[in-house]
């Protein structure tokens, strides 16, 4: 099967703190994974360095087989709701066609094609009847379904998503797992940063479990196990952490 | 020097014309600026620059004998550009958060400038006019200069608006579109400075940033679009430069900053108080209105309980009884009636002394009641309060729940006809009102 991604001693730090040790892993396309750990475990800065927004400090990333800088284009980020400013003089429309402009490059206006495809996004994800109100007169949940409609008018292959779940509406939570299943049928590839232990289980096939170093990686009937949960959760690393806290004031 | 003057036929001849143009010229630049230092949360940022550029307009002066406004130009825009280069690297090296090292930057730069202009004083003959604004001083040579440099800005941020904007709302998600964050944040900080130096003749080193920022807040709180605020931002910058430029050049003994500045603090103040959505006149009567309807919602509630404690035997209640239920006199009563008359809730007895409910008043009336019911037998059910301590929060609760809340509710509790406390939940939906 192929590979929508590969990383390879990832490492990441943090004001010379290692918040990510060496992480190896190979994701085959069209999987459905979420990844999970506990508070502090690096989840956001995983998927933040392997889209570039943190900087690593060892390893490489590839997408779909090549460097992410040539395959940025088939790669979707969403980031948590938190890091933008909702006040924002912006619409939901415009949110939305933010995703296509990474094809336009940086000249290029948006035209009907564009238009539509923000449109289709929208629809999706049922926000299309409010696409002309501003993103700061919406609730949690919608506006997590407007950042998803971001990604989606991306048009991407593989997307990488940091908690989408959180702080959403019971019914937003079901309508984004059901768009992540149907993405998977298309063939799309899915990572999903998850804080729920619980329905992570229900709602991924493959989970990534992470506490500072990859602890495992594969189907939830293979890593859900008591044993490889209690080494994620259990306990702090105590000799990871005290390394880190040394190499932090080194 | 071609290239400065392929501009020369827009420059008017007097004097005050070409301080008209310089206040248009430097309204439109810091106002378009400024949408961006504003929603970027930039503004300490602003402040920073303008007092960076003074070391760099002092050197320009000393070492300029002919007091070319190009060099003087550049020489403030590289001072400008280091200060902020500071700022960012005091924050990337240490702990410093941004307010602390613009704190610094800012006054070192203008304490500097200060200094090495006192030391100079002969050469830096004309120092106060770019500390206080003098737009009478500006020459033909100066607004030359002052054009380009807004054409400049006013193209660019016209090709990049939207990589700009993005950058501005989102910088992670930019990333990931492939945009160059790095370059477009180092243009940004070309143009925040360009259009400081533009404003500086006639504003003044210490009130520069006020252009930047009033301006844009200004027009952020009159829009939700972004397009609009640009424009409207611009509006209000050429607006309080020309109202600045005109009074001050007419009238003796008034500085060009201050009056520019106190122009663009009117005209915020204005929309501070009058902005239609996000001022605070129509906070509070939005706030008025949602406490008239609640008092007219509570009466209605303490008419229909009164009802219903007489088995809904009678189709009038006496005004007395109602002050009673309502804690208060006749007289609140009756002001309370005339409210609910006007809008058609009741109908009021022949000698005046009781009233009844319409329909529309009915419906109104059991909506409340069953929505402050229903809530209460949430809260005991669902969230497990004590039954005793579901009042208070159901007395707000019932006058902001949505029809489709209600539907909910209903739902989860399994359509319930009794509240915690025994008495029956109104089905005003369903049920015609006890009497008619």
């Amino acid at each position: 099967m192929a590979i929508a991604l590969e990383t390879h001693d990832l490492t990441v730090t943090y004001h010379k703190r290692p918040v990510l040790y060496g992480i190896d892993v190979v994701v085959p396309e069209g999987s459905l994974v979420g990844i999970v750990g506990p508070n502090g475990a690096g989840k956001s800065t995983l998927i933040k360095s392997i889209m570039g927004v943190v900087p690593s400090s060892g390893g490489w990333v590839k997408v779909f087989g090549k460097p992410l800088k040539e395959n940025l284009h088939r790669v979707g980020y969403v980031p948590q709701r938190e890091s933008v400013d909702w006040d924002f003089p912006v619409t939901v429309m415009d949110v939305a066609l933010m995703g296509t402009y990474g094809r336009l490059g940086l000249f290029r206006r948006p035209g009907k094609a564009e238009k539509q495809k923000a449109k289709e996004a929208l629809e999706k994800v049922g926000m299309l009847p409010y696409a002309n109100r501003q993103i700061g007169n919406l609730s949690g949940g919608q506006q997590q379904r407007v950042f998803l409609a971001r990604a989606l008018a991306q048009d991407s292959d593989l997307y990488l998503m940091d908690e989408p779940f959180a702080g959403v509406d019971a019914a937003t939570e079901a309508a984004i797992i059901e768009l992540l299943k149907e993405m998977r049928e298309r063939g799309k590839t899915v990572l999903v940063v998850h804080h729920d232990l619980q329905s992570a289980s229900e709602y991924f096939d493959k989970l990534l479990l992470l506490n500072m170093r990859l602890v495992a990686f594969g189907d939830v009937k293979d890593v859900f196990t008591p044993e490889l949960l209690q080494k994620t959760y259990g306990g702090r690393l105590t000799i990871l952490s005290e390394v880190a806290d040394r190499a932090a004031k080194f | 020097m071609d290239l400065l003057g392929l501009l020369d036929f827009l420059i008017p001849t007097t004097g005050a014309g070409k301080a008209i143009l310089a206040a248009i010229l430097l309204g439109a630049g810091s106002g378009l600026l400024g949408s961006f230092v504003v929603l970027r949360r930039m503004a300490l940022m602003g402040d920073a620059i303008s007092h960076a550029v003074l070391p760099g307009v002092v050197a320009g002066l000393i070492y300029s004998p002919e007091r070319s406004p190009v060099f003087i130009f550049l020489c403030a825009v590289a001072a400008g550009l280091l200060g902020a280069g500071l700022v960012r690297a005091m924050m990337a090296t240490t702990r410093l958060k941004s307010d602390t090292a613009l704190g610094i930057v800012l006054a070192f730069f203008f304490a500097f400038g200060i200094m090495w202009q006192s030391r100079n004083q002969e050469s830096t003959a004309g120092v106060m006019n770019f500390l206080f604004g003098n737009i009478g001083a500006i020459n033909t040579d100066d607004l030359r200069m002052m054009m380009l440099a807004t054409v400049l800005l006013c193209t660019v941020v016209f090709i990049l608006k939207r990589p700009l904007l993005e950058v501005s709302f989102d910088e992670g998600f930019s990333r990931g579109l492939g945009y160059p964050v790095r370059v477009l944040n180092a243009v940004f900080y070309f143009l925040l400075t360009f259009s400081v130096v533009v404003a500086l003749q006639a504003v003044g080193v210490v009130l520069v940033s006020a252009m930047l920022i009033t301006p844009a807040a200004a027009a952020y709180l009159l829009t939700d679009r972004f397009g609009k605020m640009l424009v409207l931002s611009m509006a209000f910058g050429v607006f309080s430069g020309v109202v600045g430029g005109v009074v001050s050049a007419s009238v003796n003994g008034m500085p060009t900053g201050p009056v520019i500045t106190l122009a663009a603090t009117l005209v915020f103040a204005l929309t501070y108080f009058l902005a239609p959505q996000h001022g605070v006149m129509a906070k509070v009567l939005r706030q008025a209105k949602r406490r008239r309807r609640v008092h007219r919602e509570n009466t209605l509630k303490a008419i229909y309980q009164i009802q219903e404690a007489s088995g809904f035997s009678h189709e009038d209640v006496d005004l007395i009884d109602l002050a009673q239920k309502r804690r208060n006199t006749e007289d609140h009563a009756r002001k309370e009636c005339a409210a609910l008359l006007r809008h058609d809730f009741i109908e009021l007895s022949d000698d005046g002394n009781a009233v009844s409910l319409t329909t529309s008043g009915w419906k109104r009336a059991m909506e409340m009641v069953r929505n402050h019911r229903l809530w209460e037998l949430y809260l005991t059910n669902e969230a497990n309060y004590a039954d005793d301590h579901v009042h208070e929060d159901a007395e707000k609760i019932e006058h902001i729940l949505g029809a489709n809340t209600v539907k909910q509710l209903e739902q989860d509790l399994d359509f319930p006809e009794l509240d915690p406390h025994g008495k029956p939940i109104p089905q005003p939906q369903l049920v015609a009102p006890p009497i008619a």
